[in-house]
């Protein structure tokens, strides 16, 4: 009777985390694969192998300069980011009292206010204001929502930090400054790098803030690949995809290697 | 300064929790802690407050001339139907996607737990890889999966079966958006599950109760914080996942999030616009509260 029990358990346990990890990566593997479709068409398993819509994305000069804004884009939102959230992690992360909690609250609130309404508002306000829309305020609106994987991760690296070494620090004579910098900074290196990868990929793949934000004379990547995917499903979109996965996936096992990423992440 | 306020915690409470705040407020950094988030906090009050002050403000107006004030937005979203299915439906969507999440995050949960430790870093490079792989590129291969030269219908045609037309259905927009929201439901868990006195489980055991016994009347209610902490953000992400609504829904299903694009850019109708947008906000900081409320009553009753 027990053993039935636990048999029964056990079977529905990994039929259902099998079906999960199914769903959690049968996409990516749809993604590299289809990309090499020989055909006009996006079906799968793809009809012939070929290299053609790789070749035709070199000849896609359009694209290439869209992917590049939205490179300088994410880098200039994450690097904001970082520097803005590892400050106020400075600050809040020892903080209990309760005004520190309800700036951190505020702080953290973008990853579920709706991203529709931060680009919304931001277009309102500086329609309101008369102000034209440029890089700036698009780097503006993607970096309000960089912040927030900052300082989780920069958050949670500070907490697990000795106090007592800047203590020592400072006995000894080192100014808070010298402090931070020979010691806090190279400690919370890994957070503020494992968060400005999660805050860079939010940018560089964001629609909603970039679709009422980015001028239509400088389109940016996503947006273009989100207009593809609803027109006529162009088969470069699985080429550019596969790209994408391919550059996220190795930067990812580098992050993996030199901060520990999944231990960033699940602390 | 008020040093004191700080000196009083360790030395009249000295308990072990507090222990480590003696040390936290260094000198040299007390004073300059509000300094450190100034800038932040500057850098949102224009960029995230304001934006949200200046859709409520429009959101008040008659027409999008902006002369007269009126609450008609707000009647108008309230008694027009079409308007209200929407926001119901959207709500229903985050929900239904909830409860799919939790019911394949729980299984992927306790399975890394029972996995050896050598599997352990190839099963969380697995469930954190959608985290960290781009919205629009998941999307699109959901599209190739579920569409009608897609795998699924293609095996359901191979095997004799009807083809399931999954694209542009609820249930295609909850599979998408299960993939993406998963590792939101399972992190939490994981985390929960590590801090399960394992003594708990075995006397539950030896005192005669099986598994499913000891997972219901005992690892459930012990998971019952990270399970809210989890629902919060799979709910709230859910609702307001602009990318997979609108592209696995298509022109057939409207959700709140493509509604207020349709309406500011193509309508171009600002306070209708402002208004809906500020509904959906206003729906995802009740589910908020209620989700705190929730989860602060269940900790209540773990500690308590």
């Amino acid at each position: 009777m027990r053993d039935h029990d636990q048999r029964s358990f056990d079977a529905v346990l990994w039929t259902l985390a099998g079906f999960a990890l199914i769903i959690l990566t049968l996409p990516t593997i749809v993604v590299l694969m289809t990309s090499f479709t020989a055909s006009e068409s996006l079906r799968f398993p793809p009809s012939g192998l070929s290299w053609r819509w790789y070749v035709e994305l070199l000849d896609s000069d359009d694209l290439q300069d869209m992917a590049l804004r939205s490179l300088k884009v994410a880098a200039a939102a994450t690097g904001l980011a970082a520097v803005l959230g590892t400050s106020a992690a400075l600050a809040l992360s020892r903080n209990r009292r309760r005004w520190a909690r309800l700036v951190d609250a505020f702080f953290m609130s973008p990853l579920i206010v709706p991203w529709i309404a931060i680009g919304l508002g931001i277009l309102l306000l500086t329609s309101v204001a008369g102000l034209p829309l440029s890089m700036g305020t698009l780097i503006a609106g993607h970096t309000v929502v960089c912040v927030p994987f900052v300082l989780r991760t920069t958050t949670a690296s500070l907490s697990q930090m000795d106090p007592a070494l800047l203590e020592a620090s400072t006995t000894l004579g080192a100014s808070p400054f010298h402090g931070f910098r020979r010691i806090t900074l190279p400690l919370i290196a890994p957070g503020i790098a494992a968060g400005s990868f999660l805050a860079f990929i939010a940018s560089f793949d964001n629609v909603p803030i970039s679709l009422f934000l980015a001028d239509a004379r400088e389109p940016v990547l996503p947006i273009r690949l989100w207009q593809m995917i609803q027109a006529d499903l162009d088969p470069r979109v699985a080429s550019i995809s596969a790209v994408i996965v391919t550059f996220t996936l190795v930067l990812m096992l580098a992050m993996e290697r030199i901060t520990g990423l999944s231990r960033q992440l699940t602390r | 300064m008020d040093y004191a306020d700080d000196a009083r915690s360790p030395a009249i409470a000295p308990d072990l929790g507090r222990g480590r705040d003696a040390v936290r407020h260094r000198p040299g950094i007390r004073g300059a802690e509000w300094q450190l988030v100034l800038p932040l906090g500057l850098f949102y009050l224009l960029f995230l407050l304001a934006p949200i002050g200046v859709l409520a403000v429009v959101s008040l107006f008659k027409d999008r001339t902006l002369s007269e004030l009126s609450l008609i937005q707000y009647a108008t979203f309230f008694s027009e139907r079409l308007n209200y299915v929407i926001l119901l439906d959207t709500l229903r969507l985050g929900l239904i996607t909830t409860a799919v999440c939790l019911l394949l995050a729980f299984p992927l949960a306790l399975a890394y737990h029972r996995v050896g430790r050598r599997l352990r870093p190839l099963l969380m490079f697995l469930i954190i890889l959608p985290q960290l792989t781009s919205a629009v590129v998941r999307t699109f291969a959901w599209i190739v999966i579920l569409g009608r030269e897609g795998i699924i219908d293609r095996s359901l045609l191979a095997l004799g079966l009807a083809p399931a037309g999954l694209l542009y259905t609820t249930s295609g927009v909850v599979l998408a958006l299960t993939q993406i929201q998963l590792p939101l439901m399972t992190l939490p868990l994981i985390a929960g599950l590590a801090r399960i006195d394992q003594r708990l489980l075995e006397a539950s055991q030896s005192l005669g109760a099986g598994a499913w016994r000891t997972f219901f009347k005992v690892t459930l209610p012990l998971t019952l914080p990270a399970i809210i902490a989890g629902s919060l953000l799979v709910f709230t992400t859910s609702i307001s996942a602009f990318v997979t609504q609108s592209i696995i829904g298509g022109g057939r299903l409207t959700y709140m999030p493509k509604y207020v694009y349709d309406l500011a850019m193509g309508a171009q109708n600002w306070p209708f616009a402002a208004a809906a947008v500020m509904v959906l906000l206003s729906t995802v900081l009740i589910a908020v509260t209620a989700f705190n409320r929730v989860g602060q009553a269940s900790l209540r009753r773990i500690e308590g």
